[in-house]
């Protein structure tokens, strides 16, 4: 703590003059690199802007806004077992884990398992079998606990669960909340439409299209905020299909109420998987990763989670990726590994 | 009786007012009157009118005994002839009123409370085989099957009994419309979850909401309009006769006045006719009051004891039917869907929405056992509570397990399963509860609209006869009355 008050008290000084020199070197990086991708002008002042008004939200973690980078904020990754959150774990005999059931590909269950017991799989269920391997010797000592979106910041500050592993993006807001393991998995909001559309990525082929997202998603800001922005064109509809959920999406879409999906890349492509008629059109137009969360008092589970994590990019995360996702995501998945040169706070 | 025919102004005006009218003409001007009435100048008295002539012979007869006796016979017959049709026709309003609660109203509000819940059966029935996944039972989807049939038969019931241009008539063109759409929706949710696709739970989750924010509503509404009709006839079915009693007391005041002055007046004291008139009138009256009373006493029971009992009843079934779809829907929903009940608390829609209902049930169970008036009825709503408790209890165990991520335990506690060592109620699940209080809840209506048929039929029967009867009756007794009062005019001449 006393490191972390002394950096902020040297931020102020010349420590601030220097953030400020980042951001403007980040602006002009985002300038040279967003028009690539088919935007406009507006946009990297637009992104600017945006991460100010979210500095003023999160004041506890300036620091983290002006620097944009909560994937690099985690704790260095450690072997230690002897912190109280682990013995806890290793009392119980078990780990708690809040997880999805609705994410196919990530963490669903298979209503047609007929051997009685509908397991929950996909991605995320791997890692927390990763995780209950390396801490328990046992991949099976686990217990699931199905948790919906709204609440996984709650039954983490409420102790319902050990930690959640549910395609959480890791983000400076909810640092104030919960503490994030480092990224495993790199993402962005992503356009899904019908193979047969003329829409062909996050660009002007939207005009005058419906664009589905959920309400009080990441997406659904998103696109608010580029629309405002001028980042999207202003013909596209954003606002008539804001259901309860990402999957209610694709619904609309199949019933043709929708022409486009926005949502997570993981989670389009979860969603392509699920009807061979729809694709994920152009490239994800936002960066975000999927990080672990945990109490922010565990910080010794925190090490350790890290420490598997490492480990499992190394082995396990490529099989993973191929079983549930290279189908919809492509066999290459650099695009969605997390960068090799991982930066800790400490 | 001479006066000047010409003439400005006659002699004999009263000199009093020279300028009181000055501008008005004198009445009787030559000019104006020669065309008029040209007999006038020879002195002859103005021509009047038929009614003005009959009112003076009138009046001149009733100066003699015979006219008198004419005009008094003929108001007894005229009073006695209202009091017969009046009563007759309010009394064939009534009865008719009594037959539309019996046969129209009562039987029309019962096709649009079982749309109502066919309906939400079906949408219950519908999230059970999801939840079965590929392993549906035959059961389930028939139940399914024939509860979305019945709801279109009481559809074209609800459409052919519903008056054209009438709300009603719009909200069942409505449904028939969303009735198709809805079950799309449920044959993508099956073949997605066939599949093994979570897209099968969000498309049930759409369908749902389609049913319980679009479809039910307009059921309801259905409902309340053929209720608000039901209530109308019995209104008119017994609201009393006013005006065919008031009449009735006024013709027998009159029939005991004449004879008393018959009395008075010859010192016989009867007169066969005017007697015959009496009792024939005071029968009528009595009928009337006697049967609309006890017809009314029926319709009242059949109201308080068949109606109320059958409309708490119709409304604790679909509470627990849709207790069980919610219940249905939180596992295949799998959190999918929160609601803030209140700041920083968000609660599983679905689960939040089963606990409503199961209020809802518990309080509609405790009015029902009130209304209950007999064993018969009481015992399948105590049946029915104790099977509500039951499931509580159960649906908590399921939750737990649920919460613990032991799914399939869940599961089996909820659709039926097998008890294992990690799930000892495996074998108990709520929907063996549900399955009961659905059960009582049909014994308990089916003895109810017993009571409703005998106690309005009841109703009906009292007045059997009424209108029919009064009317012959009045007839009978202005004849007495008209043949009485002829007897003392023959005595005249």
């Amino acid at each position: 703590m006393e490191a972390v008050r002394r950096l902020r008290a040297g931020l102020r000084g010349w420590g601030g003059v220097g953030a400020m020199a980042v951001v403007c070197a980040l602006t002009v990086i985002f300038a040279l690199v967003l028009p690539l991708s088919g935007t406009r002008g507006g946009g990297p002042a637009g992104t600017g802007g945006q991460g100010v008004a979210h500095g003023e939200q999160a004041r506890a973690d300036d620091d983290c806004e002006t620097r944009n980078d909560p994937q690099n904020r985690s704790l260095r990754p450690s072997s230690n077992e002897s912190g109280t959150a682990i013995k806890r774990i290793k009392d119980n005999g078990f780990i708690t884990i809040g997880v999805d059931q609705n994410s196919y590909r990530w963490g669903y269950r298979d209503p047609n398992n007929t051997d009685g017991k509908a397991e929950l799989e996909g991605f995320d269920i791997d890692i927390a079998h990763r995780i209950a391997e390396e801490i328990l010797d046992d991949p099976t000592k686990v217990r699931f606990r199905a948790i919906p979106t709204n609440q996984r910041i709650k039954a983490i500050q409420d102790g319902q669960v050990d930690m959640v592993v549910r395609t959480m993006t890791i983000s400076c807001t909810r640092m104030d909340e919960v503490a994030f393991s480092q990224p495993y998995f790199k993402t962005g909001q992503q356009v899904l439409a019908p193979k047969s559309s003329t829409i062909e990525g996050y660009d002007k082929t939207l005009a005058g299209k419906k664009i589905c997202s959920a309400s009080g998603s990441t997406a659904r800001d998103t696109l608010e905020a580029d629309q405002k922005s001028g980042k999207l064109v202003a013909s596209a509809d954003i606002t008539s299909v804001n259901p309860p959920n990402q999957l209610d999406c694709l619904v609309r879409l199949q019933l043709g109420e929708v022409d486009a999906v926005v949502t997570d890349g993981a989670l389009a492509a979860s969603q392509a998987a699920q009807d061979p008629t729809v694709k994920l059109v152009g490239a994800p137009f936002t960066t975000e990763y999927y990080g672990v969360a945990m109490n922010r008092d565990a910080k010794d589970l925190v090490r350790r989670v890290n420490q598997v994590l490492e480990d499992y990019l190394k082995d396990g995360w490529q099989k993973s990726y191929d079983d549930w996702l290279s189908a919809t995501l492509g066999d290459d998945s650099t695009g969605s590994r997390p960068p090799a040169d991982q930066k800790y706070r400490d | 009786m001479t006066y000047t025919p010409k003439g400005s102004a006659p002699p004999s005006a009263p000199p009093a007012s020279p300028g009181a009218s000055p501008s008005v003409p004198p009445q009787a001007t030559p000019a104006s009157r020669s065309p008029l009435s040209p007999a006038a100048p020879d002195g002859g008295p103005p021509r009047r009118t038929a009614f003005a002539e009959g009112l003076d012979q009138l009046r001149a007869a009733a100066t003699t005994e015979p006219g008198r006796l004419r005009v008094i016979g003929a108001v007894l017959a005229l009073l006695v002839v209202a009091f017969g049709s009046v009563t007759a026709w309010q009394m064939n309003d009534r009865a008719t009123a009594a037959d539309d609660v019996l046969t129209s109203s009562q039987p029309l509000s019962s096709a649009a409370a079982g749309v109502y819940s066919s309906l939400a059966d079906a949408n219950t029935a519908a999230s059970s085989g999801f939840l079965a996944g590929g392993q549906e039972t035959p059961e389930s989807r028939a139940r399914y099957e024939r509860e979305i049939g019945e709801a279109a038969d009481g559809l074209a019931t609800a459409a052919a009994a519903s008056e054209p241009g009438s709300e009603s008539e719009q909200r069942v063109a409505e449904l028939n419309a969303l009735l198709p759409k809805y079950k799309g929706l449920i044959e993508r949710a099956r073949a997605n979850n066939r599949l093994g696709y979570p897209l099968g739970g969000a498309y049930l989750r759409y369908a749902n909401s389609i049913m319980q924010d679009q479809m039910l509503p307009k059921a309801q509404k259905i409902y309340d309009n053929e209720n608000r009709r039901l209530r109308d006839d019995y209104s008119d079915a017994t609201s009393y006769p006013w005006a065919a009693i008031a009449l009735g007391v006024v013709a027998l005041g009159a029939l005991a006045w004449a004879q008393r002055r018959n009395y008075l007046h010859t010192n016989r004291v009867l007169n066969h006719g005017l007697v015959a008139a009496t009792a024939a009138s005071t029968i009528v009256l009595l009928w009337l009051v006697a049967g609309h009373t006890l017809a009314r006493s029926h319709l009242n029971d059949s109201y308080d004891h068949g109606v109320r009992s059958l409309t708490v009843l119709n409304d604790a079934r679909i509470a627990s039917l849709k207790a069980r779809g919610n219940e249905n829907l939180t596992l295949i929903s799998r959190g999918a869907e929160t609601l803030e009940i209140k700041k920083d608390v968000s609660v599983d829609k679905f689960d939040h929405r089963f606990g409503q209902e199961m209020k809802a049930l518990a309080s509609q169970l405790a009015t029902a056992g009130k209304l209950a008036d007999d064993d018969k009825g009481a015992q399948p709503v105590k049946s029915a509570l104790a099977n509500m408790q039951a499931w509580q209890d159960r649906h908590r165990s399921a939750r737990t397990a649920d919460e613990e991520g032991k799914y399939q335990c869940a599961l089996d506690q909820v659709i039926g399963g097998k008890a294992t060592p990690d799930c000892r109620a495996g074998d108990k699940p709520t929907g063996e509860c549900f399955d009961k209080v659905d059960e009582n809840l049909n014994t308990a209506l089916g003895h109810e609209k017993r009571e409703f048929e005998q106690a309005a039929r009841g109703g009906l029967d009292a007045m059997t006869g009424l209108p029919v009867g009064a009317a012959v009756l009045a007839v009978l007794a202005a004849a007495g009355a008209v043949l009485g009062i002829g007897r003392r005019l023959s005595e005249y001449r």
